[in-house]
């Protein structure tokens, strides 16, 4: 059953169309993530499903109930921002309360309901503090809180976990993921921050200028991504992206071709069936930073993966991998390595591409071939 | 080597002696200034201050500004309650609580006012609400004399000529553009989240108002109420050309003190009436000063 479901929404504000028809659907107890970079609309896109923002046209259905001019008080909702909003004035209980007292629960199962989500969130020992004399951490926790006591149909996040610092924003990650498996409800979930949605979602709703361009589980968006735009904007490094050309080797098998420094070219042998669904010789070849390693006894002659070499212009350790910056032709390349199989700066790197996990793009429609 | 550098140190202590000494000097020249313009802002107000216990027959010999010879509390219930002004001899007691009659309605309510559509025009702001700031703002800067003959007009229309509830109405309007300002600004750094937040807890305008912005704003509150006590206490122009007789506040009465001009003066009487007069602006400033600059300065809660 569905919790949530946008049919072909727009916004405009003024000449400036915000969204460009959108659809989403949410079944119950899905997390979706709305995902993006600044200025593609997924916050518009929570605001209107919250009701803080207008349609200018389309549907919103919460259950089966057409939401779109109703009040956010009467959409059976919870939300949580990116800046908690917690009342100043007020304690943290005061704060949980607040909701309650407005809607008329009864003092006796505000103090019941308080007192189960404090708990649940670990919260009890500030219950009588001010937002003020709270750290970060303590004031999402309470904003989550707030969210909570309402036991809502639809959970709501304006990207909770982006005023927190790196370590935290980690822990309240695995919180909200815990939490969210505790409790099972429906959450919109939204960020800049892929890896939040990947570690986050149960499916992934990728927006940019206003639509969404691929909307699905994060192993498919990761994998399988529709387009040039979600392939670069999910995975950091980023996908790597070369302008090749497909021909067939000798013995007919399908291949893609890319220049190389010193007038080579690179044949890399592709999968079945993938060539014959390109519509023109010229691809945009995606690889992976990690699908890139040292070519070595176990995997060069491994079904599926090509061999080449290029030349190691960068190396940047982390600890836990290496990144290289290779050259391929006049072409940067970002490979991600395991420290003990990595690169050395100047070093013509023998590889190995897995090409079983490589993907195709349409140069003329950026979509995934 | 050695030598070098304990030249350079010298040569370093010497540097940092004239420096001092320029510091030095600075700091005298800036206390003396500060010093002589308190002085300067002070000295009327001790001279009146002084006036007020010293005889009028020593002030008569000795002349307005010398040091008091002699030390007398007369002046003040005769100024509060004997003393003539315009032909009555009540002191200025009536004329005194005409202002409390005035101030005290004219400054809640126009407060009151002010942060309602403070809050209006900066949270929910409507097609229009920039037009409607903008023509308010126009009250700021529009001289009160300006509006002396409508209001006249008005208020006789309405029955309330030259009475202190005209005024009151008069304060109110006038101060509107002002309270609303100083309301709106200081809502306009109260972040919408917590309205967003406040619509979703299921709160309305009212209850937005009572419980998130009411709360928030002791500040702003403390600096309109100052500002609108003070201005409409002091002001005096609306109160001698639309009230007369035994309705003006005190302000306009203090003005027929140099007037009365058949009588010998009493500086005695007249400096007790002047400080009854002055005494709840001053008294508002002296207890409420610190929390005005404070307002001022600060910013909404994060």
């Amino acid at each position: 059953m569905a919790s949530l479901t946008i049919r072909n929404l727009r916004k405009s504000f003024g000449v400036v169309e915000v969204l460009k028809g959108v659809d989403l659907e949410a079944n119950t107890g899905e997390f979706i993530a709305l995902v993006g970079p600044s200025g593609c609309g997924k916050s518009t896109l929570l605001a209107m499903i919250a009701g803080l923002e207008t349609v200018t046209s389309g549907e919103i259905y919460i259950g089966d109930r057409l939401v779109n001019s109703v009040q956010p008080k009467d959409r059976d909702i919870a939300m949580v921002f990116q800046s908690y909003a917690l009342y100043p004035t007020m304690s943290v209980k005061e704060n949980m309360a607040f909701g309650m007292e407005s809607r008329g629960v009864p003092k006796a199962e505000q103090e019941k309901t308080i007192a189960r989500v404090a708990a649940l969130l670990q919260i009890e020992p500030f219950l009588k503090r001010k937002p003020g004399q709270l750290s970060g951490g303590q004031r999402q926790r309470v904003a989550m809180g707030r969210a909570l006591v309402r036991d809502p149909a639809l959970f709501l996040f304006d990207e909770p976990l982006s005023n927190l610092d790196a370590k935290l924003r980690v822990d309240m990650r695995t919180e909200i993921k815990k939490l969210h498996q505790r409790i099972g409800k429906t959450t919109i979930y939204v960020t800049h921050d892929q890896v939040e949605a990947m570690t986050l979602a149960s499916r992934i709703a990728v927006m940019h200028q206003g639509e969404v361009q691929q909307f699905a589980d994060p192993d498919t968006v990761y994998n399988r991504p529709a387009n040039t735009f979600v392939a670069g904007f999910m995975g950091s490094p980023s996908m790597n992206f070369i302008d090749a050309e497909i021909t067939s080797t000798g013995g007919g098998a399908p291949a893609v071709n890319f220049p190389l420094s010193g007038g080579g070219v690179a044949s890399l042998p592709l999968h079945n069936g993938v060539a014959d669904r390109a519509q023109s010789k010229k691809v945009i070849l995606g690889i992976r930073p990690e699908h890139l390693s040292r070519q070595s006894a176990s995997n060069s002659g491994k079904q599926g993966f090509a061999t080449m070499s290029a030349l190691v212009e960068v190396v940047e350790p982390t600890g836990a991998e290496t990144m290289a910056v290779l050259k391929f032709g006049d072409r940067e390349v970002v490979g991600r390595f395991s420290p003990d199989e990595a690169p050395k700066t100047g070093e013509n790197m023998p590889l190995a591409v897995d090409m079983t996990r490589a993907c195709l793009f349409d140069p003329a429609t950026t979509r995934l071939i | 080597m050695a030598d070098a550098v304990l030249g350079a140190t010298v040569v370093e202590d010497r540097e940092a002696a004239v420096a001092s000494r320029r510091r030095l000097i600075s700091r005298i020249v800036i206390y003396g200034l500060l010093g002589l313009i308190s002085v300067v802002y002070i000295v009327p107000l001790l001279v009146v201050v002084l006036n007020s216990f010293r005889t009028n027959a020593e002030i008569g010999a000795m002349g307005l500004i010398s040091l008091p010879q002699s030390f007398r509390l007369d002046a003040w219930p005769q100024a509060w309650s004997d003393f003539c002004i315009g032909g009555q001899c009540n002191g200025v007691a009536r004329y005194f609580w005409n202002s409390v009659a005035m101030v005290v309605p004219a400054t809640i309510i126009s407060t009151a006012l002010g942060a309602i559509n403070g809050y209006i025009l900066s949270k929910w702001k409507f097609p229009g609400s920039e037009i409607v700031f903008g023509c308010m703002l126009l009250g700021v800067f529009m001289p009160g004399q300006i509006a002396l003959l409508p209001w006249a007009f008005l208020l006789g229309k309405l029955g309330l000529a030259n009475s202190v509830y005209g005024l009151v109405l008069v304060h109110c309007i006038q101060g509107l553009s002002f309270t609303t300002l100083f309301f709106r600004n200081y809502y306009v750094s109260i972040p919408d989240d917590l309205l967003k937040a406040a619509r979703i807890d299921g709160a309305g305008f009212w209850r937005i108002f009572w419980k998130i912005m009411i709360p928030l704003s002791p500040p702003i509150i403390i600096v309109t109420v100052i500002w609108q006590f003070t201005g409409i206490w002091n002001e005096y122009l609306f109160g001698v050309v639309l009230n007369s007789g035994s309705n003006q506040p005190i302000t306009s009465a203090l003005v027929a003190l140099s007037m009365s001009g058949t009588t010998v003066r009493t500086y005695d009487v007249m400096s007790a009436a002047v400080l009854i007069g002055a005494l709840p602006p001053l008294l508002v400033y002296f207890f409420g000063g610190k929390y005005f600059v404070r307002g001022l300065t600060q910013g909404a809660i994060k």
